[in-house]
């Protein structure tokens, strides 16, 4: 019987949602973006079956050949393995390891700033103070140091971005969770017997959404570098597994032999990033009309 | 005296007072008033006299962590101010229902009216979503919303203002309350819709049989709709009596200024005369009438302590020591 108060609340907001879907397949730019990201994410998941080769197994005699060599598009690294196949595969782990940190931030940094700003008191300074603590350290030091802590390997820097990201996913919906509960509608929603929980489920998430999930989709684009950065420094994924951030430290003594080889994960992390970055832009606008 | 039947509302000796930085502000001082089943109440005074408050406090939402309510209010036999949570929101919307000043945001930008109202009923009737969607329908053809169906789907930013308004209503009548409490219902529609929408309440509150209150700024408003009129000053009644007798023969001379205030077709071209000075603060009242700086009959006794409502005919009540008949 639940179920006779979820599908309302979904097609109510298919209206709105169907309104910025609409603007935001007007926005070349964002569609451009989204092709790219849609696109790289296939080839991640289709990985053993477009890649050529196998992404650990090398030559001695092929090292270091440079881009459009025939039977190695992309050239191969120091180790003679194939750069596409390694490529292919690096994007799993980049952005698994980018994607996952945000998405359990998202879920507890949201929870956690929707009590603060809707309870307030107390709740609200334990809350809010507890994240100005992690807003001290830049973001990849704090990241640097918990990853340190906890130990090289994939799953502590996943750990340590997920602590990272949480603080600024707190502040933001505190702040939007603050601005909606202000609102009058809230208040008659109160006034005509809406429990607390009903409030803040129905009326205040569906109104901070917006908000929140625009700011989650520009996070994606700074997890995506501070994952390939903690790989990087070796706090992330350890060789041989192909990781984007850990290619182009193995590659960075090859920048003078091959510097375009050399290059490729750098550029990829660029782009994803970049195309993250402006996502979130044309979303932002897209529900700015409301 | 035990033969006769209790009002329906039932407000006695209620304090208001929110605890802030700059010390405690006491928005409503010692109001008492009675209100019978099927009544209207208008609830007169400037911004800042208390009237919101007074009717927060009815329903119990003002934020409890800053609020203190103290004395007591019986409504509908339920002692108000000890329901505990489940019976509270049962009582929200289900006794007394709520109408805002701005329909503007007190609906949710984010539904359909349609839903905004079957979620409502739902929550209080425990009917399916397909009975509560009829009976959302029933109310925008009661509140006379043109092609009601239609705007069942439609958005609250979809609307015109005072088709808001009226879905407002819609939403607030939705599950039969006893008592309805508007806070300024028309202050945010145009000049040309207010008085529909007045006269809409009227019939409405009438055609159902509601007690209704109404707190307004605007003398012309109350005069038209109400019963009874509570003139309220700094968080007290200071006067309080069947409407046509108020403005006939106000008795406190606050409420004379008001009614003075007023636009009147005879006074068009003159100077309107207003109440000098400006409503005290409420973080610092002095001990005495609190209007009484502000007033041209003061005397020294104003000064010293605050007087009590005291009858003048038979339901007219005022506050004052120095009014002349």
């Amino acid at each position: 019987m639940t179920l006779a108060f979820d599908p309302p609340v979904a097609r109510a907001s298919l209206g709105y949602w169907a309104g910025v879907s609409r603007r935001l397949r007007r926005d070349t730019v964002s569609m451009v973006c989204l092709v790219v990201l849609l696109l790289i994410i296939a080839a991640a998941i289709c990985a053993p079956l477009i890649a050529p080769y196998d992404p650990s197994v090398g030559s001695v005699v092929r090292r270091l050949r440079p881009v459009g060599t025939p039977g190695h598009l992309l050239g191969t690294d120091d180790l003679g393995r194939d750069m596409l196949t390694r490529l292919l595969y690096g994007a799993r782990l980049s952005l698994i390891m980018g994607i996952v940190p945000v998405c359990i931030a998202l879920v507890i940094g949201g929870s956690l700033g929707m009590l603060a700003g809707f309870v307030g008191g107390r709740v609200n300074t334990v809350v809010m103070r507890t994240a100005d603590v992690f807003f001290a350290f830049p973001s990849v030091l704090l990241a640097i140091a918990i990853a340190g802590i906890l130990g090289a390997g994939v799953v502590n820097s996943i750990v340590a971005l997920t602590i990272v990201l949480i603080p600024p996913l707190v502040r933001v919906s505190e702040s939007a969770t603050a601005q909606v509960s202000a609102l009058d509608f809230v208040e008659a929603a109160r006034a005509s017997g809406a429990r607390d929980t009903t409030i803040l489920r129905v009326h205040v998430l569906s109104n901070i959404l917006g908000p929140v999930l625009v700011y989650t989709t520009s996070l994606f684009s700074v997890a995506v570098i501070l994952a390939s950065g903690l790989s990087f420094i070796g706090l992330g994924a350890k060789p041989p597994t192909p990781e984007w951030g850990l290619m182009l430290n193995n590659l960075r003594n090859a920048i003078y032999s091959q510097p375009l080889v050399a290059a490729l994960p750098g550029v990829l992390i660029f782009v994803v990033s970049l195309s993250f970055n402006l996502l979130a832009d044309g979303l932002r606008s897209a529900m700015d009309v409301r | 005296m035990s033969e006769r039947v209790a009002p329906l509302l039932d407000v006695r000796d209620l304090n208001v007072a929110f605890s802030g930085e700059r010390g405690t502000v006491h928005a409503v001082n010692g109001v008492s008033f009675q209100l019978e089943a099927g009544r209207v109440l208008g609830l007169l005074g400037e911004s800042g006299s208390g009237k919101s408050v007074t009717m927060r406090a009815l329903l119990r939402i003002l934020p409890e962590n800053r609020a203190r309510i103290s004395g007591s209010i019986h409504c509908n036999g339920r002692d108000v101010l000890a329901l505990n949570r489940r019976d509270l929101n049962s009582f929200r919307g289900g006794d007394v229902a709520m109408i805002f000043q701005d329909p503007g945001v007190a609906l949710d930008p984010v539904f359909t009216i349609g839903n905004q109202i079957a979620d409502t009923v739902i929550r209080h009737k425990g009917v399916s979503r397909q009975v509560a969607r009829a009976r959302a329908l029933e109310m925008l053809d009661l509140v006379r919303i043109p092609s009601a169906r239609r705007r069942l789907d439609n958005y609250p930013h979809e609307l015109s203002g005072d088709m808001r308004q009226r879905a407002m209503i819609a939403l607030a009548l939705s599950c039969s309350p006893r008592l309805l409490l508007a806070d300024e219902p028309t202050t945010a529609l145009d000049a040309t819709v207010q008085i529909q929408v007045i006269l809409l309440l009227r019939e409405l509150q009438k055609d159902l049989g509601m007690a209704a209150i109404f707190v307004t700024h605007d003398v012309g408003v109350a005069a038209e709709i109400s019963d009874d009129i509570a003139v309220m000053y700094a968080g007290r009644i200071v006067e309080l009596g069947p409407a046509r007798d108020v403005i006939k023969r106000p008795r406190h001379p606050y409420t004379r200024g008001l009614l003075a205030s007023t636009i009147h077709a005879e006074s068009h071209g003159a100077r309107i005369a207003g109440i000098p000075g400006s409503p005290p603060d409420l973080a610092r009242l002095q001990e005495g009438c609190a209007f009484a700086p502000r007033c041209t009959l003061a005397g020294p006794e104003c000064r010293l302590k605050g007087p009590e409502l005291a009858q003048d005919s038979p339901g007219h009540h005022f506050a004052c020591f120095r009014s002349m008949p």
